[in-house]
């Protein structure tokens, strides 16, 4: 385990990733495109513009949405 | 007839009065093919989690055109006044719309609104610029509410959400349509053709539907009559039906008859 890791809450799910890390960084991580998802940091939306500017720290609770189907 | 004024909702207007929905369907082919089949412009879709471990993560707009439907986003699955504002702030930000379909669901059997919750929520999304159509039941007074707290449509259901029971009271419907400035959207509950038919006839302003397409043995050919059915109440309505009569009246000459 690196002294850097982050243990961040993304989804619900506990997920370990090398830090120093960004939320762009974050999406890069999981293989996600930022187009098309929409980012929840700590309860705040996050603009795509900003989510190379947002670092994160450990315990921090992260929500990547979509649309889905439904009525 | 008279004709038909265009369905507008906050001076935006849509090209029909049928809005469908996108869940529950067999496959995303078959969802692709009725959206188109019953015409409608309006389509619903749900805010949820990416799911990070299926490797798959793939939204519903891969099968759905933006540029071709507008993306309507509910608030379904939520409980309270809080999580189904944050659930509609994190639906403006996809970037489509300010538009919302509202729900606040107050019990997890009947999917019924938690009337109080909706009306909270519709005043903090109106007050921060979205276009609110709130899901709630066919109770006059809290339509009348909804309008006062910024709505800018109310979406009485026909019966509730996913049963098909159809449209089980009509003069609940007609009254809230009488009363309302905003445009009255039957949500939920419509099973077959005759139902949406009958919906309309009411006068409302047209009608949101999923399951009865999506659980159609033929998706496509239902949302076909459904589309015809919205479009044959419509002009049902405005055409005004004849009296009803509790005595037959003949239609062929009394006079002229043989002796």
């Amino acid at each position: 385990m690196s002294a850097a890791a982050l243990d961040l809450v993304v989804n619900g799910e506990s997920r370990r990733i090398p830090g120093p890390a960004t939320l762009a960084a974050l999406l890069d991580h999981l293989g996600l495109d930022p187009r098309t998802v929409v980012v929840e940091h700590n309860r705040a939306i996050v603009r795509r513009p900003n989510l190379g500017l947002t670092p994160l720290a450990s315990g921090d609770t992260i929500e990547l949405v979509h649309f889905v189907g439904g009525g | 007839m008279q004709g038909d004024t265009p369905f507008s909702i906050a001076g935006r207007t849509f090209r029909s009065r049928l809005m469908v929905g996108t869940g529950k369907y067999r496959t995303n082919a078959e969802m692709t093919s009725a959206i188109e089949a019953s015409g409608a412009e309006i389509v619903t879709v749900a805010v949820r989690r990416v799911d990070l471990d299926r490797g798959n993560t793939e939204s519903v707009l891969h099968h759905l055109d933006p540029a071709r439907y507008f993306l309507l986003a509910n608030t379904a699955g939520c409980y309270t006044a809080d999580d189904a504002v944050r659930y509609a702030r994190l639906a403006r930000e996809a970037g489509f719309n300010a538009f919302v379909k509202l729900e606040v669901i107050g019990d997890q059997e009947s999917l019924l609104p938690d009337t109080d919750g909706l009306i909270r929520a519709t005043r903090t999304l109106a007050a921060e610029g979205f276009t609110v159509l709130a899901y709630t039941n066919d109770d006059l007074i809290t339509a009348l509410r909804l309008e006062q707290a910024g709505a800018a449509a109310v979406m009485p259901l026909a019966s509730p959400i996913g049963s098909g029971l159809g449209l089980l009271n009509p003069y609940s419907i007609r009254t809230i349509k009488r009363r309302l400035a905003v445009p009255v959207i039957v949500d939920a509950g419509v099973g077959t053709a005759s139902d949406a038919c009958l919906t309309m006839e009411q006068g409302v302003d047209g009608i949101l539907m999923n399951t009865a397409l999506a659980e159609a043995e033929d998706s496509v050919g239902m949302a076909r009559a459904m589309g015809l059915a919205v479009e044959a109440g419509r002009i049902a309505f405005l055409s005004g039906r004849m009296p009803r009569r509790e005595v037959a009246m003949p239609s062929s000459p009394t006079r002229g008859l043989l002796s």
